[in-house]
């Protein structure tokens, strides 16, 4: 593979865990809960996903309009009941750790779930543009890679303008900026809590729909997302959405590029050496100011 | 139109507020005032549905709101400028503003309303694209109360709208607040500053550790030994 195409090919994997860390971004940056539980739900979605493929054959892209909803459905209940139990009884606590845990527990609970219901086997959608490539003049792509790229990306920007051009996002954004304050100005919090979960949570399934037709499932496939979201929020900023898609590019051109000149397991560890000099150099992620929308 | 009977309220097992009547007549307005501390905060938060009373009850009208959500007391017009303008810091003016038209009561007039706050506060019309935090502590002030002023008040309930600002501005914005009375609004306001507070009101409370130690006409209250002495400087 040319220096090129190993380029394109971590930045559509970085696109990707991007959007995954963007809907971690977005529910810390308005509920102050780090969700846990995100990469479970990615791979809750994309079981789905592949479920819904296997059953119908449709394009698993197409699919995201149907696993989109389910998603947001399962993210906003998720939400009513579980969480905002919790939270209510920590009303007063700024970064509520129960609701952690919860989370956490939310995690285990879906992952073994998984395993009961699809067993451990590893899956994959083969479609036709599984396999092939697309030329871009000198540069060689993965052709899934490549259209995954394309739709997170464009994911990203729609989800920018739905927080900026909508009232929802607009109530969404003042919500994280100060609840207090929303609420006064007669916005419904804790319906506002439920949404920011839900769409949080849908954004995964674009990633999920784009990731099956390359990307193996199976029930732990989550934990290795969860913990490159993870890396990619702290390195990007907490809250900050240009920092999620930053970061997710950063971690994906490093692995991609890495793996070109060492074993997987040094990649790994330069993913993490990177991270660690970013937080020497800007504890606060590249995008710094903190809940920057 | 703002009844409240015996009410008590406070944070978790204390106690702040202590057996607070007060009411407030449509087209009036009526000032609490009270040293730091006192509980003038804790009141408006209680009315305004962020905090749960322990005991007695709000009326609005006919209609009682004490375990009503926040939100829905907005609904009802009861708007409040809270304590240190709490803007939202990352948006601009004009996104500001229109937070405050949020709910569709004050959506479907969100137009003519800005017109008015643009027209009542100039400052913000020039600078509709500033980002909130940006902002002096003069115009976040006037920024705040455009923005209730957006959500259609019946009830403007403003939390010491002169902390922290010049004696220059403080007159300003208390010209400010003469010019919404205009508009038919009632207004409760809140204040340390108990000259200027007492000097726009018809009316007033003093709050002293959570109780209403005194009431009555304001020329009365600015009349008063006591208040002159602990609250004027006299
Ligand atoms: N979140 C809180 N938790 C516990 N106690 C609180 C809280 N907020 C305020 N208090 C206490 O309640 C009492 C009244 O506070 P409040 O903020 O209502 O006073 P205030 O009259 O508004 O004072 P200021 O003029 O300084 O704004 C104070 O003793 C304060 O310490
Ligand atoms: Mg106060």
């Amino acid at each position: 593979m040319g220096f090129l195409s190993v380029v394109a090919n971590g930045l559509s994997m970085g696109a990707i865990y991007g959007l995954i860390a963007l809907g971690l971004t977005l529910i810390f940056g308005i509920m102050r809960i780090i969700n846990f539980a995100q990469g479970a739900l990615l791979m809750l979605s994309m079981m789905v996903s592949y479920w819904l493929w296997a059953a119908t054959g449709i394009n698993p892209y197409i699919l995201v309009i149907i696993v989109g909803p389910i998603m947001f459905a399962v993210g906003y209940i998720c939400e009513r009941c579980l969480i905002k139990p919790v939270l209510d009884e920590q009303k007063d606590v700024r970064e509520p750790v129960a609701v952690l845990l919860l989370t956490a527990a939310l995690a285990i609970v879906l992952e073994n779930a998984a395993l009961m219901v699809f067993g451990a086997d590893y899956v994959m959608a083969k479609t036709s543009f599984s396999t092939s490539t697309i030329a871009l003049g000198p540069v060689t792509v993965s052709a899934a890679r490549f259209y995954g790229l394309i739709i997170a990306l464009l994911a990203a920007g729609i989800f920018y303008l739905f927080l900026h051009r909508t009232q929802v996002g607009c109530n969404i954004r003042a919500t994280g900026q100060d609840r207090n304050a929303a609420a006064l100005m007669g916005i419904d919090v804790p319906k506002t809590y439920a949404i920011a979960f839900g769409i949080g949570t849908a954004l995964l399934s674009v990633a999920a729909v784009v990731l099956i037709p390359f990307y193996y499932v199976h029930p732990s496939v989550g934990a290795v997302f969860m913990t490159k979201a993870f890396i990619v929020v702290v390195l990007g900023g907490l809250g900050s959405i240009p920092g999620a898609v930053l970061g997710g590019v950063i971690i994906g051109l490093i692995e991609s590029i890495g793996a070109q000149y060492m074993a997987a397991t040094l990649t790994a560890m330069l993913v993490y050496l990177v991270f660690l000099l970013v937080l020497f150099v800007k504890p606060t992620g590249i995008f710094g100011s903190p809940y920057d929308w | 139109m703002l009844r409240i009977k015996e009410l008590d309220s406070g944070y978790g097992d204390i106690t702040v507020l202590k057996n607070i009547s007060l009411n407030v007549d449509e087209g009036e307005i009526v000032s609490i005032v009270g040293a730091n501390g006192s509980g003038k905060t804790t009141l408006l938060n209680t009315i305004s549905g962020i905090l749960s009373p322990k005991k007695g009850e709000i009326w609005v009208e006919d209609q009682r709101i004490d375990n009503l959500p926040p939100h829905k007391i907005t609904e009802l017009g009861i708007v409040q400028v809270p304590e240190g303008r709490r803007i939202f810091p990352l948006m601009t003016v004009y996104e500001n503003l229109m937070i405050g038209a949020s709910l569709p009561r004050a959506k479907a007039k969100a137009k003519q309303n800005l017109e008015y706050v643009f027209d009542l506060l100039p400052r913000l019309a020039e600078r509709q694209n500033q980002i909130g935090r940006t902002m002096s502590g003069g115009e976040q002030q006037m920024l705040a109360i455009g923005r209730a002023l957006m959500a259609e008040p019946r009830l403007l309930m403003l939390d010491e709208p002169s902390m922290g600002l010049s004696p220059l501005l403080v007159s300003t914005v208390f010209e400010v607040i003469a010019k919404i009375v205009e508009q038919k609004i009632t207004v409760l306001i809140v204040e340390q500053n108990v000259k200027k507070a007492l000097g726009l009101s018809k009316r007033g409370y003093v709050l002293e550790n959570g109780f209403i130690s005194m009431e009555g006409s304001s020329d009365q209250l600015l009349n008063n030994p006591h208040i002159k002495k602990a609250y004027l400087g006299m």
